[in-house]
Parts: C-alpha cells; sequence; structure tokens
C-alpha cells in the first residue's frame, strides 16, 4: 500500500511538471471552460424562463446537477481521459510490455499514471456553481459533506465504465469513437434525471447508470434522496470495480504485443 | 472543366471506399452524435404542459431534423491539417496540382455517403419511440432544406479550415476550433430551438453564422420556413468572408511553413 502512494506521488509530479510546460495551455482551457459553463447557464435558463420547472427540481437544485456534472467533467478530463489515451497509445504500439513487467498491478499504472491539471478550471467552476446553489436552498456543511460519499461512489463508477472501455482497446486497437459515444451520452447527467420522459429515464438509471453520476449526490446533498438509492449507488460502483478488473485481466489473455 | 469533374469523382470514390472500410467505426461516429435526441426527451417532457408555443410533436420533428442536419455537416478538417502540418505531411500535397483544401473536403463529402443508412436507421428507431411524429417534408421544402445542409457544410467546413491554417503559426489551432464549438452548440439551436430563445439574444445570434448552420436547414425540413431568402443570403456572404480570410491565410501561411521533420 504504502509502495503504491509513492510511486503514485511520484506519477504525479512528474506528469504535473511535464503538463506545465505549457503554461499558456492553462489560460485557454480555463477560457474553453468559462465558455462552456455560461452556454450550460445559458441552456438550461431556456427551461427556467417560462415558469417551467423539472418536476420537483427548482432553479437552485437544477444548478446543483449541473455543478455536480462539471466537477465530475473536471475529475474525467484530469484523471480519466489522458490515461486512456495512454492505453490506446500502449496497445497500439505495443509498449504495454514494459507496464506488464513492473511489479505493480497494471490496472493502477494504467489508470494513475497520468494527471492533467487543465481539468482544474472545471472542477473550480463547478464547486462554486454548487455552492451558490447551496446557499440560496440554504444547505449546511453536513449537507455537502454527505454528498461527498454517493459523488465518490458517482466517480468510482465513472472511472469503472471508462477503464473496462479502455480494455476494449486490447481487441479493438482504435477507440476513440467509442469513447465518444459514452461522453455523448453522459451529457444527459447535466439535468436531473426526473427531467426525462419515462423510455429516457430507465435508459439512464439502467443501461448507462447516468443517474448515479449526478442526480443522486444532487439529492443527497438536498435530503431527498433516500437510502435506497445510496444503497444502489454503493452497490453499482462496487459491483463495476470488480468487474472492471476482471475484464481487465480477461482482456489481456488476448494481448499478443505488437511488432515483436 | 472537365478534368475538374474527373478529379472529383475519382476523389470522391477513393475516399469513399476508405470511409466504407471502417463501417464498424462510422456507426460509433452516429451514435456520438445523440446531443440532440438527449435535448429532445428534456424538451417533450418539458412542453407537456403547454407553457412553451410549441408542441410535443413539433420538438420531436425539430430534433430529429437536427440530428440528420449534425449528421451532414460534421466536420474534423482541423484535427487532420493540424497533424499534417505539424508532422510536416503537408509537405508532398503541396507538390500536387490540386490544392490540398479539395482532398479533406472530398474525404468529408464521401463520408455523408456512408454515414447516411445509419443515420436514417436511428430516426426511425425514434419514430418508433414517438409514432405520432412521423412527418413528411413538402417537396419545396425539402429541396431547399437539402440545399441549406449543402451550404450549411460548406460554411461550416471554410471555417474550420480558415482555423486549421492557425497551425503554421502555433501548434494548438484546435483550440480555436473548441471555442468556437461551444458558441456552434449553444447558439445553432442544437439545445433547442431558435424561437424558445429570448427576443434579445435570439435578435443578436440571427446575426452571427450560427443558426444557419442548424437552426435554418432544420426548420425548413419541419415544413416551418422562416426569412429563407435572407437565411440563404447571409450563409453565402458568411462563405464568402471566410473564403477570403482563408484564402489569405493560406499565402501567409505557406510563406511561413518550414515543412518541419521533412
Amino acid at each position: 500500500m504504502e509502495r503504491y502512494l509513492k510511486v503514485l506521488r511520484l506519477f504525479w509530479s512528474t506528469a504535473i511538471a511535464a503538463e506545465l510546460e505549457y503554461r499558456l495551455n492553462f489560460l485557454v482551457t480555463a477560457l474553453i471552460s468559462l465558455g462552456g459553463l455560461a452556454g450550460s447557464l445559458f441552456g438550461l435558463s431556456l427551461f427556467y424562463r417560462n415558469d417551467y420547472e423539472f418536476e420537483g427540481w427548482s432553479w437552485e437544485a437544477a444548478l446543483l446537477v449541473l455543478g455536480l456534472f462539471t466537477v465530475l467533467q473536471g475529475f474525467s478530463a484530469m484523471v480519466l481521459i489522458p490515461n486512456l489515451n495512454k492505453i490506446v497509445n500502449q496497445v497500439q504500439q505495443g509498449t504495454l510490455d514494459f507496464v506488464l513487467l513492473k511489479p505493480i498491478s497494471s490496472q493502477f499504472w494504467l489508470s494513475t499514471r497520468i494527471i492533467s491539471p487543465w481539468g482544474l478550471p472545471d472542477v473550480i467552476f463547478g464547486l462554486v456553481m454548487i455552492g451558490y446553489g447551496g446557499r440560496r436552498l440554504g444547505l449546511g456543511w453536513v449537507d455537502y459533506g454527505l454528498a461527498i460519499l454517493p459523488l465518490t461512489l458517482g466517480a468510482i463508477t465513472l472511472y469503472s465504465l471508462w477503464f473496462m472501455l479502455g480494455a476494449t482497446s486490447i481487441w479493438f486497437v482504435k477507440i476513440y469513437n467509442v469513447t465518444e459515444v459514452l461522453r455523448g451520452l453522459l451529457e444527459a447527467g447535466r439535468f436531473p434525471i426526473a427531467a426525462y420522459p419515462v423510455a429516457y429515464r430507465v435508459f439512464f438509471t439502467f443501461v448507462v447508470p447516468v443517474a448515479f453520476l449526478t442526480t443522486v449526490p444532487a439529492q443527497t446533498m438536498l435530503g431527498q434522496g433516500g437510502r435506497w438509492w445510496l444503497l444502489a449507488s454503493a452497490l453499482l460502483a462496487s459491483v463495476l470495480v470488480v468487474v472492471a478488473n476482471r475484464f481487465w485481466r480477461f482482456a489481456l489473455r488476448f494481448y499478443t504485443s505488437a511488432s515483436s | 472543366m472537365q478534368k475538374a469533374f474527373k478529379v472529383s469523382r475519382i476523389m470522391l470514390s477513393v475516399y469513399y471506399a476508405y470511409m466504407v472500410e471502417y463501417r464498424a467505426e462510422l456507426v460509433f461516429w452516429v451514435l456520438s452524435g445523440t446531443f440532440p435526441l438527449i435535448l429532445m426527451g428534456l424538451w417533450v417532457e418539458a412542453a407537456q404542459g403547454d407553457q412553451f408555443n410549441l408542441s410535443p410533436t413539433d420538438l420531436v420533428r425539430y430534433f430529429l431534423a437536427v440530428f440528420l442536419v449534425r449528421q451532414f455537416t460534421v466536420v474534423w478538417v482541423i484535427w487532420e491539417f493540424e497533424r499534417e502540418v505539424v508532422e510536416g505531411r503537408l509537405s508532398p500535397y503541396l507538390l500536387q496540382p490540386v490544392d490540398p483544401a479539395w482532398r479533406h473536403f472530398f474525404s468529408h463529402v464521401s463520408e455523408r455517403f456512408a454515414r447516411l443508412p445509419f443515420a436514417f436507421l436511428l430516426v426511425g428507431l425514434f419514430l418508433l419511440l414517438y409514432p405520432y411524429a412521423a412527418w413528411w417534408p413538402r417537396l419545396d421544402n425539402l429541396l431547399l432544406g437539402l440545399l441549406a445542409i449543402a451550404l450549411a457544410f460548406c460554411l461550416r467546413f471554410l471555417m474550420q479550415y480558415t482555423f486549421a491554417l492557425a497551425a503554421f503559426w502555433t501548434e494548438r489551432a484546435s483550440a480555436l476550433e473548441q471555442f468556437w464549438f461551444l458558441l456552434y452548440t449553444f447558439l445553432s439551436g442544437m439545445i433547442a430551438p431558435l424561437s424558445l430563445f429570448p427576443d434579445a439574444v435570439r435578435e443578436v445570434v440571427l446575426w452571427t453564422p450560427f443558426p444557419y448552420l442548424i437552426y435554418f436547414p432544420a426548420s425548413l425540413l419541419i415544413n416551418r420556413p422562416e426569412h429563407v431568402a435572407r437565411g440563404f443570403m447571409a450563409m453565402i456572404l458568411w462563405s464568402a468572408l471566410f473564403w477570403a480570410f482563408n484564402r489569405w491565410l493560406w499565402r501567409q501561411g505557406l510563406k511561413q511553413y518550414s515543412g518541419m521533420g521533412a
């Protein structure tokens, strides 16, 4: 365990040092996420302009969902996407061999090798949005604290889905389009799940578990989630973690290296 | 003239063959454009209470049309061009007697034909979900709509290719496109029909090129044309503007280009 922490520190300090060579990039990505934020707020406001509201979700509550979505988006830009791109490259070039030879878990290596600070603006803007919505709703620190658990579970779910997709690159090598499909579907998490028609709700709860990523944490924050959703969220996250790990080992059996 | 015709025919068939080779990949690219369909769900649910001046049926039709228009106007030239410049692969193309822009243009056009069947399949699937919304565009609207889609594709291609030329000066030309894409996503009518925008915002947005890329062709397709002549004028004007800017940048850029790695 201690060894893993030490390795993680080394991974991330080198990754950040490498990324900080491109400081102007930070400004650019910050501008882009600010623009994205303005756009999302505009999109949400179109619904609330005519006295309409998503069933049971006030404007401030919907802001919480959007904020949580933005935080998760930042998280995936920081950890998930850069590492996933790396897996694809390694399979394509056959350098996965070197990772497999190292005396630590290959899943750990592949999922944590890189951290990219460029997702930070999204995380910050998302937290600001949650803070604003929460203040208007009179939420206290306890409420935010309670939401950390489902949000972490959501992040774990998200990670497991991404990692499983990444593992499929062993067979299909280039999988950018598949990740784009997942990314497109996850966009649904910008809005509370109650805003969708029934067929969509079923799809986004049971097929692509978007509901557990943003709606459940927001509900917990608002104190209206109920234990069952939390339990389901925990169950989903733990099942997916195990499945992701098994799936990776299964996929490795088919890895034949490239050009050697 | 005859030579141009022949070159374009050959390029089309070559690139079509390339595209069909990766059919499975194409399915995924079609599926990755589901954003308008997600918003369709939201708006249909929202319109049940009659608070908006559009009925659920109108909204289903609108967003299906948006989905189709979007499928026909997807452009990715900046990512390819950026790589070509950074890796120096542009050099051999410069020696050929055809401007490299056409190569990209025809690869995009032929991809449209390859993706067509999948896109219609998905629309059919959603019509099963909302059978009451099935509709046919009137013939004149259909023809005008197809023309508008073709123009929208050309305009979007021109804009992105113009930004791509920034790759001669910087290695991150795609950041420009990322920013532009945000404006495109939120102002083109992809998230909601323009008639649901606040009036002041709509007036401003109509002066930008964005609504003509999606909202305008989509509203033709659903038989709700608005200011048709003005729409076409705007598209032609913006295209001319970007064309001129593009050619100027191209000439300046070539002076700058040193053929990295070649």
